[in-house]
């Protein structure tokens, strides 16, 4: 059997197609529905303003969608797109690509449903502070797209810059391992902070004057439950533009592998909790607006206990990239 | 290209060194995080207790870290002494 490493790169580029917009569609159609769900529920409530109702569910839901459209994209420009046949890297950076595309739009798209379907149901709550709730759904939907963000960016450097005139071992496990880095810790980031925003505007539905308290409260607690994609992105950068000595047997390889799936499954617990303890504390806020300062203090404390488990995984992957 | 023992064997633990510590990571995270919210909640309703419920989340915290560290030692057992 000879090699063909043209028919590797086909190969790889589908396999990377299928995981990324197999993956992606996931979660942001598990939002889309959540909206739709608490919309219709919320119109039950209040038929007489099903019209801004129904119009905030769309525009929520076309906010969810943006991490879906990012891993079509990515999906296509793999099905599309005429590699060279040149580098031996190019499978390995092309499934990559796939793998941080996919899981990086899961979180995103899941964690985009939360403030929509709160938003929708604010506004049969609490009419009067309908334009308020668009604004702050797309300010939390928005947040909540970093992580697909980070995740495209990765996804455009391996399909795009793929390292030239470097030798083959160990670079096809630190493509490889980027993408699973980005890609994985960006699942946690997207949901918790989606979780964050949902409550957000739970609570300026419930106490139209806490509006700013919980505004706050809920960037404070998104901002520290992206730090897992953070975490990942910056492992990813430097599995992508570490120079490595070429390797003559499969130890450094799988090495820098595992640091990118270590960074990337680690990310996925801390930011979770960081949005479940971040959603709890924003509820409160806006319930008990005079402790707002105590209780987002509260929150940020739990926040960094909670992030411990992401700051292992991240010493891990750097000693597994820069001990071994 | 032909894999060695001892080279394979170095290599599966340094794969099951990342694994391990990725896994490990989830459960206490997931689980503080709800901790904390739980925190939040009874700060909300009773101020007043802050020193004691927040005594409490840290302590109930630092116990549902222990896995989290099993899952650290191990791999760091795995990197450099195995």
């Amino acid at each position: 059997m000879s090699f063909d490493l043209g028919g590797y790169i086909s190969g790889a580029a589908y396999l990377g197609a299928g995981i990324s917009i197999g993956f992606g569609a996931i979660g942001a159609a598990l939002g889309m529905g959540y909206t739709a769900g608490f919309a219709d529920r919320a119109i039950s409530d209040r038929p007489d303003r099903s019209g801004d109702i129904f119009k905030n569910m769309l525009i929520g839901q076309a906010m969810t969608e943006t991490a879906a459209i990012f891993a079509l994209v990515v999906a296509i420009l793999l099905l599309f797109l005429k590699f060279g046949t040149d580098n031996m890297l190019t499978p390995y950076a092309l499934l990559g690509a796939g793998i941080c595309m996919g899981f990086g739009a899961l979180g995103s798209g899941l964690g985009s449903g939360f403030p929509s379907a709160y938003a929708c149901q604010g506004m049969a709550r609490q009419p009067a502070v309908t334009s308020r709730l668009t604004t702050d759904m797309l300010i939390g939907a928005a947040v909540c797209q970093t992580p697909a963000i980070f995740a495209l960016v990765v996804s455009f450097i391996l399909i795009f810059a793929i390292p030239q005139g470097v030798s083959f071992s160990p670079y096809w496990a630190a493509l490889l391992g980027a993408g699973f880095s980005t890609g994985l810790a960006g699942i946690g980031s997207g949901i918790g902070g989606g979780m964050a925003g949902g409550a957000s505007c739970e609570g300026i539905a419930r106490q139209p004057d806490s509006g700013r308290a919980a505004t706050i409260t809920m960037l404070l607690g998104q901002a520290v439950a992206q730090t897992p994609a953070i975490f990942g992105l910056l492992v990813s950068f430097v599995l992508l533009f570490g120079s490595y000595p070429p390797a003559e047997d499969i130890i450094m390889p799988i090495s820098l592998l595992s640091a990118g799936i270590c960074m990337g499954l680690g990310g996925i617990g801390p930011g979770i909790g960081n949005g479940l303890t971040a959603k709890e504390a924003v509820s409160w806020v806006s319930r008990n607006i005079y402790e707002a300062g105590l209780i987002t203090r509260t929150m940020l404390i739990a926040q960094a206990v909670s992030q411990s488990t992401a700051i292992y995984s991240l010493v891990v992957a750097l000693v597994l990239i820069f001990v071994i | 290209m032909a894999i060695e023992g001892a080279e394979l064997i170095r290599a599966a633990a340094l794969l099951g060194a990342g694994i391990a510590m990725g896994l490990g990571a989830i459960g206490p995270g997931i689980g503080e995080g709800f901790t904390g919210g739980k925190a939040c909640e009874a700060i909300g309703k009773n101020p007043e207790e802050a020193n004691l419920l927040t005594r409490t989340m840290l302590i109930g915290q630092a116990v549902s870290e222990s896995t989290g560290i099993y899952s650290l030692v191990i791999a760091l057992l795995l990197i450099f002494v195995v």
